[in-house]
Order: C-alpha cells, then sequence, then structure tokens
C-alpha cells in the first residue's frame, strides 16, 4: 500500500489488518503516555483546499501522536488562494521533503491525480474530495461498528462486519462518506441499505453493492439494521444560499426542511422502533433538528463522539501503515 | 537477526540445504526457566514489586512461564506478575523491512503503571541487542521502574549495543551466517530449540 486514495482499493485482509492496527493504536491512547517515538523525522504535510475542523485536527492528532512532524496548509490565506494550481503546489511540498500528503479538495478525482501525476514521492492520503471518497471516515467507520457490534479489544481482530446490515439514511447523492461506506463495509461482509428521497441517491446507485429504499421507517421496521447511520444534509452543496444564521432552507431536493425531517430524520420515534443493541452513527458535523433530533444524538445508543476518538486511532494506523515499513517502489 | 522474522521450519527433510542441530531440548528449556525464576527472586530478595514483561512473540509465553514458577515459589497469584511489551513502535528498523504488525502491551492485573516496579524483560534469543533498547524506550512510556533486568532463553552474541542478559537460559556461541530457532509449544506446537546452518553445496546442487 503506497497512497490510500478510495476505500474500494481495500481488499478484505487490507482493510481488516488496518482495524487491527487501529485496536492497537487505540489501546496506546488510553495511557498517560500518548507519544510514540514511530514516525521520527517524518514530515506529513496537511493540505485541506476545503474546510474542515475535525478531519484535519484527527490528522493532525494521529501524526503528532506518532512523533511526525506536522505541516498544514488551508487554502485561506496561502498563495492557493492567489490561485497556484494544484501542481506548482504538489512541486513545492516535494521540494519541502513531505513524506506523506493529506489532501482534501472540492473536486473529485485530486488526490488521484496527486499521486499519479509524478509531481510528488509522497504517499497521498485522500482525506475527503469532492463527492467522491473518504476513505478514513469509512475505515474509522467500521472500526466503531466492530467494536459495538463484533467484539472490542483483542477479540475482535482479525474478525470482519459480517452479517451485520447497516442503514445510511440522508443525502447520499453529495456524501463521499456514503459512497466510501458502500465499498468499504460490503468488503468487509456487511449488508448496506441507502434510505434518500429519489431526488437525493444518485444516478446509477442500482450498479452500487447495497440495497436502497425511501422509506426510513419501512427498514427500520422490516430490515432490523444493526446500526444506523444519519448523513448530513449538504446545504452547502445543493446551490440554494446558506443565510448568516445558518438557519435551514428549502433548495430544490426537497420541498422543506420540516418534510425532510419528518421522512428522513432520525427522532425520537424512529429510535424507539430500532432494535435493542443498534447503535447511531454521525460523520458530523451534525445539523440538530434537520436529520437528526437532539434526543437521538444525545442518546446512549449514539457513539457520535467514540466516532471521533476511533478517526485518530484508524489515521495512526493508516500513517503507519504508509510510512513506517520499508518504501515500496513507486 | 532473519531469525526473528521467519517463519520456523519443521525440520531438516523439509529443505535438504539446512542443516538443522537441536540445542535445547523440551526438558532443557524447562530446567532453564526454573532456574531463572530461582535467581530472579534470589537476586531481587523475593517477588515484591515484581513485574515480568514479555517480548512478544515467544518471549509471551517465556515470560507466562516464569512469572507461573515464581508464583508458585513464592506463593502468589502469577496474572499479578505476568505482562507483554510490544517494542514494534519502537525499533529503530522498521524502515529495513515491510510494515511490520503491532503486539499488544499489557500490564499485569492491578498496576496501571511502570513506577518503582522491579520489571524482568524476557525474550526468546538476545542477539544484536537492538530490541531490547527498543524495550527499554517502551518500559520509559510506560513509567519509572525502580530497575530493569533482562532474561533471555538463548544469547547467540554478536551484540551491536552495549547490552546484555542478567539471566540466561543458555550461552549459544554461533555464526553470524547460522540462525537460532527458537520453537514453543504455545507458538508451534512443541518445545526446542535449534541452530540451522546453510549445508555446504558439496555434490548437493543438482539434487532438486
Amino acid at each position: 500500500m503506497r497512497h490510500l486514495l478510495s476505500a474500494a482499493d481495500l481488499d478484505r485482509d487490507a482493510a481488516v489488518g488496518l482495524l487491527d492496527t487501529a485496536e492497537r493504536m487505540a489501546a496506546t491512547q488510553e495511557r498517560e503516555m500518548k507519544k510514540l517515538p514511530t514516525l521520527r523525522g517524518r514530515t506529513v504535510v496537511n493540505l485541506f483546499f476545503e474546510d474542515s475542523t475535525r478531519t484535519r485536527i484527527s490528522f493532525e492528532t494521529a501524526a503528532k501522536r506518532l512523533s511526525a512532524d506536522v505541516i498544514n496548509f488551508a487554502a485561506r490565506g496561502s498563495s492557493l488562494s492567489k490561485g497556484e494550481s494544484l501542481k506548482d503546489t504538489a512541486l513545492t511540498l516535494q521540494a519541502m521533503g513531505a513524506d506523506a500528503v493529506v489532501i482534501r479538495h472540492q473536486a473529485s478525482g485530486a488526490p488521484y491525480r496527486l499521486a499519479h501525476a509524478g509531481w510528488l514521492a509522497s504517499a497521498v492520503v485522500n482525506a475527503g474530495d469532492g463527492t467522491h471518497q473518504h476513505p478514513t471516515q469509512a475505515l474509522l467507520d467500521a472500526f466503531t461498528l466492530r467494536r459495538h457490534l463484533v467484539a472490542a479489544g483483542d477479540a475482535g481482530l482479525g474478525r470482519d462486519l459480517a452479517g451485520l446490515h447497516v442503514a445510511i439514511v440522508g443525502d447520499v447523492l453529495h456524501s463521499r462518506v456514503a459512497r466510501s461506506n458502500v465499498d468499504l463495509l460490503h468488503t468487509l461482509g456487511a449488508r448496506v441499505t441507502l434510505v434518500a428521497p429519489p431526488t437525493l441517491l444518485p444516478v446509477g446507485v442500482e450498479a452500487w453493492a447495497c440495497a436502497t429504499s425511501y422509506h426510513l421507517d419501512e427498514v427500520i421496521a422490516e430490515g432490523r439494521p444493526d446500526a444506523i447511520m444519519m448523513l448530513r444534509v449538504q446545504r452547502e452543496r445543493m446551490g440554494a444560499g446558506v443565510p448568516a444564521n445558518g438557519a435551514p432552507v428549502a433548495t430544490g431536493f426537497f420541498p422543506s426542511p420540516l418534510e425532510y425531517t419528518r421522512a428522513y430524520g432520525l427522532d425520537a420515534r424512529r429510535l424507539a422502533m430500532l432494535p435493542e443493541h443498534a447503535i447511531v452513527m454521525h460523520p458530523g458535523p451534525m445539523n440538530r433538528g434537520l436529520e437528526i433530533s437532539a434526543d437521538a444524538a444525545d442518546s446512549p445508543r449514539a457513539v457520535i463522539v467514540e466516532q471521533v476518538a476511533n478517526g485518530v486511532a484508524i489515521r495512526m494506523a493508516v500513517l503507519y501503515r504508509l510510512l513506517a515499513g520499508e518504501r515500496e517502489a513507486f | 537477526m532473519a531469525h526473528a522474522t521467519d517463519d520456523a521450519r519443521p525440520d531438516r527433510s523439509a529443505d535438504a540445504e539446512v542443516l538443522s542441530t537441536e540445542v535445547l531440548t523440551a526438558g532443557d528449556i524447562s530446567r532453564a526457566l526454573t532456574r531463572i525464576a530461582h535467581e530472579v527472586l534470589e537476586r531481587n530478595k523475593g517477588a515484591a514489586d515484581l513485574v515480568v514483561l514479555g517480548i512478544p512473540t515467544r518471549g509471551l509465553p517465556l515470560a507466562r512461564r516464569l512469572a507461573q514458577r515464581i508464583a508458585d515459589v513464592e506463593g502468589v497469584d502469577a496474572d499479578r506478575l505476568a505482562g507483554s511489551l510490544d517494542v514494534t513502535m519502537y525499533r529503530d528498523d522498521l524502515r529495513r523491512h515491510p510494515t511490520r504488525p503491532i503486539g499488544r502491551t499489557e500490564l499485569p492485573d492491578g498496576r496501571d503503571d511502570l513506577d518503582d516496579a522491579v520489571v524482568v524483560l524476557v525474550d526468546d534469543v538476545l542477539f544484536s541487542g537492538r530490541t531490547i533498547r527498543a524495550a527499554l524506550d517502551a518500559v520509559a512510556d510506560l513509567g519509572r521502574p525502580r530497575l530493569v533486568q533482562l532474561a533471555v532463553l538463548v544469547d547467540r552474541g554478536h551484540r551491536e549495543l552495549p547490552i546484555r542478559a542478567d539471566y540466561v537460559g543458555k550461552n549459544l556461541p554461533t555464526a553470524l551466517g547460522e540462525s537460532v530457532r527458537v520453537r514453543l509449544v504455545e507458538v508451534d506446537g512443541e518445545d526446542g530449540v535449534r541452530i540451522e546452518r546453510p549445508a555446504p553445496a558439496a555434490g548437493q546442487g543438482g539434487a532438486r
């Protein structure tokens, strides 16, 4: 493994291997001394063309816990906002000797271009590109699922997610999280059902390795999912301007926020309908009151905060896998 | 250093080009561990504050056996003595190998750190000393022990660092071209230590 660009690139063994490594990393994060010397002297560049708080901080924390040096490159306030091309940025990073570049970009495929254009010798990690992929999010979701629904700690080592049913609900159209999760959860043996209004399911979704439905109540009652993952309604990608106060507004994709919430939001009633053991997930940031109610977000079955902690362990595992071994030829 | 990562070969018959000599039998290993258990207790005047940490893979079952023997003599609980210490993330040769899987670090029952403990590190073969250097760093991240000692089943020489063992099962002078294979019931299904060396090529070249 030289780069991590897409969850679809991981086969079962590679994915389970990353989850196992993350389990070890998570154990080190419970110690008083959390820092490991493993990547001392290595440089990780966070190249973020799109706003992000938790993913950037998560990668930064992961790299620092492994003793790598971290350089944060944000589009705002750098020469990127003066119109520098991706290529020139890449050449600059190459000259600075970056060992890994973590990139988030609004254009689908930008990480692939960066990894394969020959501008850079570093490992490239996709931290979200357009509506394409967000592989570390899928890995941390799979890790969270394994810990809660298969087995935690050593008992979970080597295990995949065979037999689990996961419902992914909401704005699938704009969601790289949904795409990555469909790929990875399928590879790991879980069954995925996407639930969304027809306007928020992409063209060609029939070809994906998952089932689809327009009816959330039906899926919860009949599908008995082991986990329900609520997606954020990505208003910034829906074309309608978001007012300064951030209040929900109608877009072309659904008639009104209230109607969306009624049909696809996770509230106390639907939470009670879920099987006893089912967990509630959300990749964040949440629109409370739109796709998820406060009752659901704050319930003991919500593992949303834990997903954030697991994100650090997964990103440590990915950086370890990409940077700690001998360099693979490219 | 290949001895630590290569898969153990069952016997010389499996590969005609390797000569293999048994140097420790199951009984030898058992007697060596019993002796070391008594030496540890004698030198440290009992089992107070003692923590026996095995280094994966084969140091782990050795540490458990050693802790059990110490526990039998002193009448304490072996689970409160034995633990494991993974050193993978502290190694200085990570970049010379494909990515290594990470083992488990676990302190004995009832301990959160190694502050003021008497730590006995346990490994199967002492060779370059680099694993032990990594282990010392790993120990330091878990607290400040009062004392750290080292017990190994086999010392094969060829040190690259100023490190020595406090307790040795057997000193085994070896050539660099030879490899020492430790096999333990818990990992390999049987106990035994063999030295393997490439057979002289005389007349065997066309045999395959």
